[in-house]
C-alpha cells in the first residue's frame, strides 16, 4: 500500500491536472461560441454560391462543352483526398474520426486499383497518416499562425487543388472534414468537390436567367471560386467541431479527475486511520505488558 | 408602387450588408458597368474590379470590390464577393496599399492574360479613387 506521503502527492497532482483540463474546457467553450458563429455567418455565402451554380448548370446550353471542373475528366483513375484536421491535440476523437473515415476510403480506392494522392491540412492529420500512407502524401499544409479560419487560407488550398487539376494530376477530389452538429456530435464527412456532384439536387426555381457573359464563361470563372468556398466551409465546420470536441473531451477529463481525487482521498483517510489504530494498539499492548 | 428592391452583399465570412430600400445599384459587371433597377430580368453575371454604387433613400453608398458574382431574381439582388471595402471607411493609406499590391500583380510576367487584365483593372480603379 502506498504511503501517506505518496497519496498526498498524487492527490495534489491530479488536482492540478484537473485545473488545467477545466481551464482548457472553458477556453474551448469561449472559442466554440465564436467558431460556431462564424460557421453560421459563412453559410449564406456557400449556399448562395451553390444555388447560382445549380441554376447555371441547369441552364447550360452546350452540354458537350461543360467545364471539366463540373463534368470531370471522364475517368476516375487518380483520387486526390484533402484530409482536414486540426493543428492541436487534446480534442477527443476529433482527429481520429476524420482519419478513420479517410483511411477506410483510402483502402477502398487502393483495393480498386486506383491511384491515391493525399493533401493533409493540419499537422495532426499528417502525423497520423504519414506512418501508413507517407509515400502518398504530396502536400502538407498547416495554418498554425492563423488564429481563426479565414478565407485567404482556404483560397490558397483551393488554388493549389485547381492548379493540380489543370495539370492533370488527378481526376476526382474529395475533402474530409468533421461537420459540426452539436457539442457532443460531430459527423466526419467525405465530400466530393471535383467533379461537382449536383445530381439529385433540384434547382430552387425553374425560372430562366439572363447571363452576361455566356454560361460557359461564368461557370469557368465560378467553379474555381466554388472550390475555395467549399474548402472554406469545411474549415469553418472543422474549427467549430474541433472546439466542440475539445470541450466535451476536457469536460470528461475534469469529471474523471474529480472522481479520482475522491477515490484517492478516501484511500488516504483510510490509511491514516489505520495508522492511528495501529499506533493505539501498540501503546495499549505496551501498557498492558507492564 | 414603390420602386425599391432588396440588396444583399455576402462575403465568405459573413453577410456584409442587407438593404431593403434600394432604388438603383450600379455594378462593375465583366462586360461593362450595369445599372440594376427594380423588376430587372433575372440575371447572373460576374464582376471585375470596380465600384459598386448603391443608391437608396437613406443615402448613397460606394463599395470597392475586386471580384464577385451578382444574381438578381425576384427583386432580390445578391452580390457574392470575397474582397469588398466600403469607400467611406477606406482611408488613403489603405488605398495606397491596395494600389501597390495591384501594381505588383500587374507587373508579374508569368500570369495569363485574364489575370493580367484583372490586375490592370484594379490599378485603373484604384488610381481614380486617389
Amino acid at each position: 500500500m502506498a504511503s501517506l506521503d505518496d497519496l498526498k502527492k498524487r492527490i495534489a497532482s491530479v488536482k492540478s491536472t484537473q485545473k488545467i483540463t477545466k481551464a482548457m474546457k472553458m477556453v474551448a467553450a469561449a472559442k466554440l461560441r465564436r467558431a460556431q458563429e462564424s460557421a453560421e455567418k459563412g453559410r449564406p455565402y456557400s449556399e448562395k454560391m451553390n444555388n447560382v451554380i445549380l441554376n447555371l448548370s441547369n441552364g447550360i446550353s452546350d452540354k458537350e462543352n461543360v467545364p471539366k471542373l463540373l463534368s470531370g475528366t471522364g475517368q476516375e483513375k487518380t483520387h486526390l483526398c484533402v484530409v482536414m484536421t486540426s493543428d492541436r491535440g487534446l480534442c477527443g476523437g476529433f482527429n481520429s474520426n476524420i482519419i478513420k473515415k479517410a483511411k477506410s476510403y483510402f483502402a477502398k480506392i487502393l483495393d480498386e486499383g486506383k491511384e491515391l494522392k493525399i493533401i493533409t491540412v493540419g499537422s495532426k492529420g499528417n502525423d497520423q497518416l504519414k506512418r501508413v500512407y507517407g509515400d502518398k502524401i504530396i502536400e502538407n499544409i498547416s495554418f498554425k499562425e492563423s488564429k481563426n479560419a479565414n478565407y485567404f487560407d482556404a483560397d490558397k488550398v483551393g488554388k493549389m487543388v485547381i492548379e493540380k487539376f489543370e495539370a492533370g494530376e488527378f481526376d476526382v477530389c474529395i475533402i474530409f472534414y468533421n461537420q459540426f452538429k452539436n457539442v457532443i456530435t460531430q459527423i466526419p464527412q467525405a465530400q466530393q468537390i471535383i467533379p461537382l456532384n449536383n445530381e439529385g439536387e433540384e434547382s430552387s426555381s425553374e425560372e430562366s436567367y439572363e447571363f452576361e457573359p455566356d454560361e460557359d464563361e461564368i461557370l469557368s470563372n465560378l467553379l474555381p471560386k466554388n472550390i475555395s468556398t467549399q474548402i472554406f466551409k469545411a474549415m469553418l465546420e472543422n474549427s467549430a467541431s474541433e472546439q466542440g470536441s475539445r470541450m466535451s473531451a476536457m469536460d470528461n477529463a475534469t469529471r474523471n479527475a474529480g472522481e479520482m481525487v475522491d477515490k484517492l482521498t478516501i484511500e488516504y483517510n483510510r490509511s491514516r486511520q489505520a495508522a492511528i489504530t495501529k499506533e493505539l494498539i501498540e501503546i495499549i499492548s505496551g501498557a498492558e505488558s507492564l | 408602387m414603390s420602386e425599391e428592391f432588396r440588396v444583399e452583399i455576402v462575403n465568405p465570412e459573413k453577410s456584409f450588408l442587407v438593404k431593403d430600400d434600394v432604388s438603383e445599384v450600379v455594378v462593375p459587371a465583366f462586360e461593362g458597368e450595369m445599372g440594376i433597377l427594380k423588376d430587372h430580368i433575372s440575371i447572373i453575371s460576374f464582376l471585375k474590379p470596380g465600384i459598386i454604387k448603391i443608391l437608396s433613400k437613406s443615402g448613397d453608398e460606394n463599395y470597392y470590390v475586386e471580384d464577385g458574382i451578382v444574381e438578381f431574381k425576384n427583386n432580390n439582388l445578391s452580390i457574392l464577393t470575397s474582397t469588398i471595402f466600403n469607400l467611406a471607411d477606406m482611408d488613403k493609406s489603405k488605398q495606397q496599399d491596395l494600389l501597390k499590391q495591384a501594381k505588383e500583380e500587374a507587373n508579374k510576367t508569368d500570369i495569363n492574360d485574364q489575370s493580367k487584365y484583372l490586375a490592370d483593372q484594379k490599378v485603373e480603379v484604384l488610381k481614380t479613387l486617389n
